[in-house]
């Protein structure tokens, strides 16, 4: 599928994946996050329902500290 | 648009500031001299000393409540702002309360868990209202990696990358820079109509 992942496009060789998943295979270790898929909020408990399939946009935005 | 003009803009509008360290009181600062009509603002903390390194307090306000400190501080350098001021702990349930009828929301929190925090309550629950976050604010120098972008509402502001520890403190300069351009990010949405 092919998709596009904060403003870039990302292709992965699978149908569909979850969040999860996607974390895992970009390597992403963020404590704190918020993900939105197609501007849909996806909290937390969902990381490992919500699927990501072709086509869809997806923002994770690290949240990091300090103010 | 001269400044009369602006002021005459801003003086009905209303900018909720979410915290009131670093980020929230150099931000409410910036716009109530240029005339920002009404600021809703919130902290539970009191004043530290340590704080005095970035934030709009003075030294004999320490041990005092931010909020009202922050409102009195805003009061002598323009009154025609009016500031409603809020000791308390923002929550995901207490935001949509405060901040329903705010034009803009300022995020303004040191923790990244508060940070995440007000941005799905906000997405949640005041998905219309633009959201302007302070991300990556932490140390000293390196001015071009500090910048804004926009997704749909949400506004960015600062490197995203540096992270408060103990070896990269926050400090004036930084936090400022970036405070103020969240201030101009507010700025740009209060006067583009």
């Amino acid at each position: 599928m092919d998709i596009t992942l904060n403003n870039r496009p990302e292709s992965f060789d699978y149908e569909k994946l979850t969040i999860s998943e996607i974390l895992k295979l970009k390597n992403y270790s963020f404590k704190m996050m918020v993900v939105r898929i197609n501007g849909r909020l996806i909290k937390k408990p969902e990381y490992n329902l919500a699927d990501v399939v072709d086509g869809d946009d997806v923002q994770i935005l690290h949240l990091i500290s300090g103010g | 648009m001269n400044f009369s003009q602006i002021k005459e803009k801003l003086k009905d509008k209303t900018v909720g500031v979410a915290g009131c360290g670093g980020l929230g009181s150099n931000c409410a600062v910036a716009l109530a001299r240029v005339g920002v009509g009404k600021l809703i603002i919130a902290d539970f903390d009191v004043i530290d000393e340590g704080n005095l390194n970035r934030q709009y307090f003075f030294h004999h306000q320490i041990g005092e409540k931010k909020s009202l400190c922050l409102q009195q501080n805003i009061h002598l350098i323009n009154p025609a702002t009016r500031v409603k001021a809020h000791d308390l702990m923002l929550d995901s349930n207490n935001i949509y309360e405060l901040f329903k009828d705010c034009d803009v929301i300022v995020e303004a929190f040191d923790k990244a868990e508060m940070k995440q925090m007000i941005i799905e309550a906000v997405l949640d629950k005041l998905p219309q209202t633009p959201l302007v976050i302070g991300l990556g604010v932490a140390g000293w120098g390196d001015n071009n990696s500090i910048g804004c972008r926009q997704l749909d509402h949400l506004y960015i502001c600062g490197d995203e990358k540096r992270e408060v520890t103990d070896q990269l403190p926050p400090l004036a300069p930084r936090v400022g820079i970036v405070a103020n351009m969240q201030a101009n990010t507010v700025l740009e949405i209060l006067l583009k109509d």
